[in-house]
């Protein structure tokens, strides 16, 4: 399907001549719109929900397949839960091991308490190591984009290039990711054949002559584009899917090999990891090497998966630094429900099975972590106090199918409603502070009446009576409700409701039957 | 303890039910909405030879509160649940959601309210709580219950029966004993229907989405009736087919295997 040119249009009009790398639309994420407001936008992106929903069936199919061929993938499951249980309860002591293991390997640790010390230490390390250019090569990492770093370092005067494929599309696309494992699913080949044409040329190679919409070809125009930049990158930037504290090193798991070039081809490596990411020991990476690659892209195994521990003389960068950043997660730690949530290996298993998230896309999330994990994670991180971070765990039919795939065992349903608690609780505080609600009382109001009734036998037992009285009166009249006004029109907008019935069921039993069971 | 006796076609002692008293737990939602389900339910569990009793006091499992984040407000809730049907042998819903919230939700509630007396009393509670399709198998043995119902049926296995409850294939292998019908598969059965509770009134927009996807797949069957263990989810998916004028008629799982050839 051809798309109108007006798609890489957002965001380039403000003094885009001055910026070194193309610029994301506008605004904070932590300002986006309530999610059931960006996702009633979404929805009516019909390119978009086809995109969506043929991405993630057949990721699905993929991952279902490759999951049932191992007779032990459960026994797996909760290992992988079991080993990263153990490292949370244990995390200062493998944290202070793996600072130790870095530095006696030749990496430099930084510590990072949140995303504005972070990228201030990554910019002056970038600084130190620059050559003719102020330019870095990026690694795909979600802990980067958590802290908005490439926006850092823009403001800097240094642009930071994406290599990964699907990064490059969104960052040239002036875009945001909408899915952390494939960022650009939103697109399709026509929009990045019209991408690459429209915007490669002003940041580097421009796109071959007559590109076409063969995946092929577009992954040709993207190598052909990034090669330049490999070749040339004295820094480098990466994040870790792993990071091993007996030994000090680092893993990145990817499909493409641009990773690998980052990895091998720079002087100086600066990797970004969160501080969940670390594991015991190196036999510990032969459970999450199952894991991660059937749950994520559905394959038995990813093509490159880089370790490394310190430089090496003559084999890569002469340079490695560490910035192991918390930015909210001792906060999660000390959530003993909530803190399941930071086994998360960033699979996207949960988001690719999740219905409401096929249905919208990452960007009604207001996050760079979208569906189930995302509407938990981040307003752990956050905070339930922007709009969007309080109505982030209500994004969810509470299914269960993310519990299911989840090769940790995160019991996302159960976060999910912890959460919402959290978020009734953050506003009652606020209202009895006097500092007004996130939403009207209404809501509140009616639970401790609903909780009030259902603790009373005698006023559920007179609703019930109330609530058949509506249909003896109707019964004859109508056999369904088509559209009603609010506030029952969410409802019936498209949904008819048939009409109460004329007798409950404990009137009829108490009609037919005596209090002990026998009939009447 | 003996069978209530006489009229004609009363299950006798050899009954699969025989001695055994139901206390029923209608589910607030069908008690007042759906109370066919329940009646269907009851007249199936006589028929099987079962006392069935219906604790007045009962109201709801509080699955609505919790869900939407109101834990306090349901603490009361569990305690009336826990003291309407303690000492009960069995308690019995047509709802894997319902069941499902009382298996999972009540014993962490009453640690919220940090009452290790309400926490023996749920735990009790909670080990005799089933849905229909496990009570049918598991307790009574019964596969084949006797019903008859000559239609063509597609099953939507509701999300909280198969992830919550874990009621397994249990409602397909009662519906497979039942005499006359036949069963068309529902393609991505698993997959939400889109209610969610307040989800479908929160995010209507993507509840109704969702809610037409699974409509069409129902459609594509060709079937007369779509079954399901749960009269929420059956609400919410027959109120875009009746939208769309489709024919398709909701019924609940249990009412199939009410229905015997003198009911048809």
């Amino acid at each position: 399907m051809n798309i109108p040119l007006s798609i890489a249009a957002v965001g380039r009009d403000t003094a885009d001549s001055v910026r070194l790398t193309p610029a994301p639309p506008p605004g904070r994420l932590i300002d986006s719109p309530r999610f059931p407001v960006q996702a009633r936008v979404e929805l009516g992106n019909a390119v978009q929900r086809k995109n969506l929903h043929q991405a993630m069936t057949t990721i699905r199919a993929k991952r279902a397949v490759v999951t049932a061929e191992l007779d032990n993938w459960e026994q797996l499951r909760l290992a992988g839960e079991a080993i990263k249980n153990r490292t949370l309860r244990h995390l200062d002591h493998y944290l202070v091991q793996l600072e130790e293991s870095l530095t006696a390997a030749g990496t430099t640790v930084h510590w990072a308490r949140d995303a504005e010390e972070a990228n201030r230490i990554i910019v002056g390390l970038v600084e130190e190591s620059l050559g003719e250019r102020r330019e870095v090569v990026k690694v795909k990492s979600m802990a980067t984009q958590e802290i908005d770093m490439n926006e850092a370092l823009e403001e800097a005067g240094i642009a930071a290039w994406e290599t990964d494929l699907a990064e490059l599309i969104v960052q040239l696309g002036h875009d945001r990711p909408s899915h952390i494992l494939v960022p650009a699913i939103h697109r399709n080949r026509s929009e990045v054949r019209e991408i690459f044409n429209e915007e490669m040329g002003r940041y580097g190679r421009p796109a071959p002559e007559g590109l076409d919409t063969e995946p092929a070809n577009l992954a040709g125009a993207a190598r052909l584009h990034l090669r330049e930049k490999f070749l040339r990158a004295k820094v480098a930037i990466s994040g870790a899917n792993f990071a091993i504290a007996e030994s000090g090193t680092l893993v990145v798991v990817e499909s493409e090999g641009n990773g690998r070039m980052c990895l091998t081809l720079a002087e100086t490596l600066i990797s970004v990891v969160g501080i969940e990411k670390v594991i015991p020991t190196l036999e510990d990476l032969e459970v999450f090497l199952q894991l991660l690659p059937r749950s994520s892209t559905g394959e038995r195994m990813n093509p490159y998966t880089s370790l490394w521990t310190g430089p090496s003389s003559g084999d890569g960068p002469t340079t490695t630094h560490v910035v192991l950043i918390d930015n909210g997660r001792t906060k999660v730690l000390a959530d003993p429900v909530g803190r399941d949530a930071l086994r998360c290996i960033r699979c996207s298993a949960c988001i690719n099975v999740c219905p409401v998230y096929e249905k919208v896309g990452g960007h009604a999330y207001g996050s760079v972590y979208p569906g189930p994990i995302g509407a938990v994670l981040t307003p752990m991180l956050r905070g339930v106090t922007s709009p969007v971070d309080a109505s982030l765990p209500f994004a969810s039919t509470l299914c269960g199918a993310c519990f299911d795939v989840c090769p940790v065992r995160i019991p996302l349903p159960d976060l999910l409603v912890h959460m919402r608690h959290k978020v009734v609780e953050a506003k009652a505080e606020a209202a009895s502070g006097g500092r007004g609600l996130l939403h009207p009382h209404l809501e509140p109001v009616l639970m401790r009446a609903t909780g009030t009734m259902f603790a009373r036998p005698s006023l559920w037992a007179a609703a019930v009576a109330g609530g058949t009285l509506g249909g003896r009166i109707l019964k004859g009249h109508v056999a369904h409700f088509g559209p009603l006004p609010w506030p029952l029109a969410s409802w019936t907008g498209a949904r008819d409701v048939p009409i109460p019935p004329t007798e409950s069921y404990r009137a009829w039993y108490a009609r037919t039957h005596h209090e002990d069971g026998s009939l009447k | 303890m003996t069978t209530t006796p006489t009229a004609q076609g009363r299950p006798g002692l050899d009954a699969p039910g025989a001695g055994k008293t139901v206390a029923l737990f209608s589910t607030c939602a069908n008690d007042v909405m759906f109370p066919q389900a329940p009646i269907a339910m009851t007249r199936l569990l006589e028929r099987l030879g079962c006392r069935v009793v219906f604790p007045t006091k009962q109201t709801c499992c509080g699955q609505p509160l919790v869900n939407t984040g109101y834990f306090d407000q349901s603490v009361p809730i569990v305690r009336n649940f826990a003291k309407t049907f303690g000492g009960y042998d069995y308690v019995v819903a047509p709802s894997g959601s319902c069941v499902g919230a009382v298996r999972h939700q009540h014993q962490l509630l009453a640690d919220h309210a940090l009452d290790p007396g309400l926490r023996r009393d749920v735990d009790a509670v909670v080990a005799a709580t089933f849905d229909i399709s496990e009570f049918l198998i598991d307790v009574l043995g019964v596969t084949d219950v006797g019903a008859y119902f000559p239609h063509t049926v597609t099953y939507h296995p509701t999300c909280h029966s198969l992830r919550v409850a874990h009621v397994g294939d249990r409602p397909m292998r009662l519906l497979q004993a039942v005499r006359g019908i036949t069963i068309r598969d529902l393609p991505d059965a698993d997959r939400c229907c889109g209610f969610g509770g307040t989800f479908a009134l929160k995010n209507a927009d993507i509840s109704v989405a969702m809610a037409s996807d699974k409509a069409r797949n129902v459609a594509s069957t060709g079937a007369e009736y779509l079954v399901a263990g749960d009269n929420l989810c059956l609400l919410n998916i027959s109120g875009v087919l009746n939208r769309q004028q489709s024919g398709i008629r909701p019924i609940h799982l249990v009412e199939v295997l009410a229905a015997t050839e003198a009911t048809s």
